[in-house]
């Protein structure tokens, strides 16, 4: 094979956490549009098999990012089914108590569930992905870990205690992760889809009027976009490379 | 030696035997290991992971409990996971030392064996009661998640903890196409990547389905290692001819790197990219093309392991080794210290020379050394790690087994 492929989403792969609703799913659905190889994960057996079977091609895996026991199995199954791994995206989301509470309100069962899925887990499941990640990177392919943040992460919202918490922490360690590994030729990148009409939101502000959120499918343009836009930036001197999407606006 | 039972990959008081090219030993620190490599160098690793190869499970005919331990595949294509090389023991886990694991019930073609959420067929034997061919009936998405569910790592007595994958997956691990760690390569950590980046030495990695080190059964273990499927990558290919143009030396981390390069370049002096099975045995007389310094660790288990060294190095100078090792208690298995062993007897020009080059070695029969070590061997067939734990014996067990 020769060195870098020109970006083309026809073998880039893709891993996606909480693929089976809100911006999970949509990402699975506009990746899978574009050829990407793409690997799913979320809790619900059921769900993902019924996920799969609608997205022919991508791969569904049940378990449960927040649990330790579960991330190498995962990661496994991940580079098992793409075959290596170019882009992983943390999605899978945890909004602490339900309804929101006040931080004083807030059991500390609850902010340790939003912490195991929105930091802990995608910690460990990006540690359990980075060799593949680099083996990418050596091949000089593109090698990105997207972690879904939210502007919770930088605006201190009362009743979002947990949630943006645990979003401020994975937006940090996004950054310093970033620094350590981009010599590596891996990049690591905090992403805020904006408020989006998904099942988190709901939970979070039933009343909300739906009119006035962001499709998922929209968002998730606007992340391929970002994709794109960092494997170009990868390009090496005289290589062209096909760009087929905007960049976000 | 004593065998390192915890799981750590790197101790912080792991050690290093380094072995020049002139035969010199001295002790090192294995954290260290980058004082040892020089700028134009090229480390090259195997990013392989290592999947939960032991699956527990019922053989429907007989009822009998047994464990299948997957240990070969034809090729690294992740669709390519129905059919495996497995071997096969009686009732019982890792706590019981191989050779020491009853039988597996009687297995005839066309048995089917219930692994957890697994199905396989067994295909046939291939020449041993205890070897078989295996067909996994489902998708292959659905034996991925049966083998990520059910499966464990494949471990030995000498490790009495149950492993999870985070012990055996080197920092490197990518495809997971390993059926034990390349465990060499525990050695890694980004730590230790930086420090080469800014001495400007190179990193680089092929993927090799490293295969099992013991199976319990001398007429198996004779037979190791097994066909192993790996992939070169053309980048690797191009880093290695950077170092030789730099003449940096090309350094293996594992047997089963050592393995594919030099399978990979058995056609000449030029490295063949892409896909491999190797399927050739490293020993004496083979007369290596790429590699020129090996990280290896410090076991007394599978013979072929240690014919893999005599590539590097005369009998006189592993004889040597061994007795530093044993003397200086060097830790052996997987989690234990590491060699740095080059390549004996060649000149600067003479490695950088034109056309392949030889590996010196004694020659056979002649060097006492070398009987003495047949002796040794000769009472040794190969046997679980585990097995010459105990004081009594163990210079005569003791092999070199570098995953």
């Amino acid at each position: 094979m020769t060195t870098i492929p020109a970006l083309s989403w026809d073998g880039l792969r893709v891993a996606v956490t909480g693929g089976t609703s809100g911006l999970g799913l949509a990402l699975v659905e506009t990746l899978s549009a574009r050829g990407a190889a793409v690997a799913f994960v979320a809790r619900r057996r059921q769900r993902v098999i019924d996920v799969a079977q609608r997205h022919p091609g991508a791969h569904g895996i049940a378990g449960d990012v927040s649990r330790k026991d579960e991330t190498y199995p995962i990661a496994m199954r991940i580079t098992a089914a793409l075959g290596g791994l170019d882009v992983l995206i943390n999605n899978a989301s945890h909004l602490g108590p339900v309804p929101l509470a006040l931080l004083g309100d807030t059991e500390c069962e609850d902010l340790e569930a939003a912490l195991a899925t929105n930091l802990v887990g995608p910690f460990r499941l990006t540690k359990a992905l980075l060799g593949a990640l680099a083996a990418s990177a050596r091949e000089g392919r593109p090698a990105l870990v997207i972690n879904i943040i939210s502007d919770a992460a930088v605006t201190p919202y009362a009743g979002w205690g947990a949630y943006g918490a645990s979003k401020a922490a994975l937006l940090h360690l996004s950054r310093i992760w970033d620094e350590e590994l981009q010599a590596h030729g891996i990049r690591v990148q905090g992403i805020d889809p904006g408020d989006m009409d998904t099942p988190l939101h709901a939970l979070a502000v039933p009343d909300a009027d739906r009119t006035s959120l962001k499709l998922p499918a929209d968002a998730a343009r606007e992340i391929v976009g970002f994709i794109e836009a960092q494997a170009v930036e990868r390009k090496p001197s005289g290589e062209s490379r096909r760009r087929t999407d905007p960049t976000p606006g | 030696m004593k065998a390192a039972g915890a799981p750590t990959q790197r101790p912080a008081d792991a050690r290093l035997l380094v072995v020049d090219a002139d035969g010199r030993l001295r002790h090192a620190a294995r954290a260290e290991l980058a004082d040892h490599l020089r700028p134009g160098d090229l480390l090259v690793a195997n990013d392989a992971a290592t999947i939960p190869a032991s699956l527990g499970g019922v053989h429907e005919r007989s009822g009998a409990v047994l464990e299948i331990r997957l240990a070969g595949r034809r090729s690294l294509a992740v669709d390519d996971v129905r059919r495996f090389t497995a071997v096969v023991f009686g009732a019982g886990d890792h706590h019981t030392r191989t050779e020491n694991r009853p039988s597996p019930p009687d297995l005839r073609a066309g048995d089917t064996l219930m692994l957890g959420p697994l199905e396989a067929t067994v295909l046939r034997l291939l020449g041993h009661s205890r070897l078989v061919e295996l067909r996994f009936a489902g998708t292959p998405d659905a034996i991925w998640d049966g083998i990520a569910r059910h499966g464990r790592p494949i471990q030995y007595a000498h490790v009495d903890r149950s492993l999870a994958l985070w012990d055996v997956w080197t920092r490197a691990a990518a495809l997971p196409v390993a059926f034990e760690p390349p465990s060499a390569g525990f050695v890694l950590d980004w730590r230790l990547l930086e420090t080469l980046r800014a001495r400007g030495v190179g990193f680089a990695t092929l993927t090799h389905a490293a295969g099992i080190s013991s199976t319990g059964d001398p007429m198996l273990d004779a037979q190791l290692p097994f066909d192993e499927p790996y992939y070169l990558p053309e980048t690797t290919v191009q880093a290695i001819a950077r170092a030789r143009g730099r003449g940096g030396d090309v350094i293996a981390l594992g047997t089963t790197v050592t393995r594919a390069l030099e399978h990979a370049a058995r056609r000449g002096p030029r490295l063949r990219p892409g896909a491999g099975v190797a399927t050739q045995r490293i020993g004496a007389f083979t007369a290596l093309r790429v590699v020129d310094r090996i990280v290896t660790g410090v076991h007394e288990a599978g013979s072929s392991h240690y014919q893999l060294l005599r590539a590097f190095a005369s009998d006189a100078v592993l004889e040597r080794m061994s007795v530093v090792l044993e003397q200086s208690a060097y830790r052996w298995h997987e989690f234990g210290d590491s060699v740095l062993l080059a390549r004996q007897g060649r000149s600067k020009e003479a490695r950088h020379g034109s056309g392949p080059k030889k590996a010196t070695t004694d020659s056979p029969g002649a060097s006492p050394a070398r009987s003495a070590l047949a002796r040794l061997r000769s009472s040794a067939p190969a046997r679980d790690p585990s097995a010459a734990r105990g004081s009594a014996g163990r210079l005569a067990r003791r092999q070199l087994d570098p995953r």
